[in-house]
């Protein structure tokens, strides 16, 4: 069972990269990566989302009939959704103004929605916390080191603390749209790279 | 009356230009992968997002302005505007099914997919957000449909040319796709500006 559970955990890391590899979930990426704490904040916040409806769907996925699963699981998971959205505007007011509007839109991020159709309503509940544990994981690694790159090229900063010497004049197309489309484009070129290099 | 003319003319630009949607907002991405490999696709789905990205627009205002706020309500948001969009495009589908076939025909299989399209959700957020009026909610989304629809044929365009083109081995397919967009989102910052 603990074998199971950490061959699932890792294919979210890697493998079966939500991001880079099922190409799901791209809107939050390249929206709020442009500081670290952003990302952080919506790496934290998709995990707890998609673990916590992952959970419930598969505890309730032997009593839910096929024909209604969509709207029951759109329910779940707008629950969780909510109460992110409201317990961020309470407790990190800036960090909940930063990223927006992609708070309340976690819930139509693919991810969860592609996780909970394939996996978590198939599996059992330990199984699909790991699953969901190692998809969120991914998640954050991604959206982290491409807000590592923004952060650090666009401010020369990273966590808000000045890494360049002040002389420096921030690369504007890092935080602009461009930069990002660019910056998924050569993660993912990257990540073929690799992968073909370890299994030839 | 002139005044609120030019409030109207400076919502369409700013919506399907300035701030395009895919281009400048990063919302919406994953038909806009998904479904620009052809010109025809992109245009079917391009319709299909107009029809409902209005036609929820107008609901959930409606829902918003008169049912929600007046009863304090507000933090169910999430949950009904979601529900209220899948509601919808189910019922779309279905009397287009039946009373307009030809018009189903065109764009019907585009609907099951914008359900979780998270443009139409973002636009129904955005609408209520702003505090527009009935009449400007209604402009709005058209202009950012509008600005969806130009984005998405364009980088179709742009992706029927690639597939006669050289690509390095590890850039073909998504990376390349992500290339043509970063020069596409260059354009687009020529708006920035037009409007304050």
């Amino acid at each position: 069972m603990m074998r199971e559970f950490w061959h699932y955990f890792r294919n979210g890391l890697l493998g079966e990269n939500p991001v880079l590899k099922l190409m799901i979930g791209l809107c939050s990426v390249l929206a709020v990566s442009v500081r670290v704490e952003n990302c952080l904040g919506m790496g934290a916040a998709v995990i707890f989302v998609l673990t916590c409806s992952s959970l419930v769907i598969s505890l309730i996925r032997n009593f839910v009939p096929n024909e209604v699963r969509i709207p029951i699981f759109i329910v779940v998971i707008s629950t969780f959704t909510t109460i992110v959205d409201l317990v961020m505007k309470a407790y990190l007011p800036p960090l909940s103004k930063a990223m927006g509007i992609f708070i309340p839109l976690i819930v139509v991020n693919c991810i969860i929605m592609a996780r909970a159709e394939a996996f978590a309503s198939r599996k059992p509940p330990l199984l699909a916390v790991a699953d969901a544990l190692g998809m969120g994981v991914g998640y954050t690694l991604v959206i982290t080191a491409i807000g590592v790159v923004r952060e650090l090229f666009g401010y020369g900063e990273i966590l808000s603390h000045p890494v360049f010497p002040r002389a420096y004049q921030g690369m504007m197309a890092m935080i602009l749209p461009p930069g990002a489309f660019l910056l998924i484009g050569i993660s993912i070129a990257l990540l073929n790279w690799s992968l073909k290099k370890v299994k030839p | 009356m002139s005044t609120e003319i030019l409030t109207l003319f400076k919502i369409i630009v700013s919506a399907a230009f300035v701030d395009n949607i895919i281009l400048a907002r990063y919302i919406g991405l994953c038909p806009y992968i998904g479904m620009s490999s052809s010109v025809a696709n992109s245009i079917g789905m391009g319709m299909a997002v107009t029809f409902v990205m209005v036609l929820a627009s107008i609901v959930t205002w409606v829902l918003w302005n008169f049912i929600f706020v007046p009863l304090g309500l507000e933090y169910l948001r999430i949950m009904v505007f979601i529900l209220v969009i899948a509601t919808l495009v189910q019922l779309v589908e279905i009397l287009l099914k039946k009373n307009v076939p030809n018009l189903y025909r065109a764009m019907g299989i585009y609907l099951p997919l914008i359900t979780t399209n998270c443009a139409i959700l973002a636009v129904t957020f955005l609408g209520v957000d702003y505090g527009y009026t009935l009449l400007q909610v209604v402009v709005y989304s058209i202009s950012v449909a509008l600005g969806f629809t130009v984005a998405l044929v364009l980088l179709a365009g742009i992706r029927e040319r690639l597939r006669l083109a050289r690509v390095p081995q590890f850039w073909q397919g998504y990376p390349i796709v992500f290339v043509a967009t970063c020069l596409l989102a260059i354009a687009f910052l020529g708006f920035k500006g037009l409007v304050k």
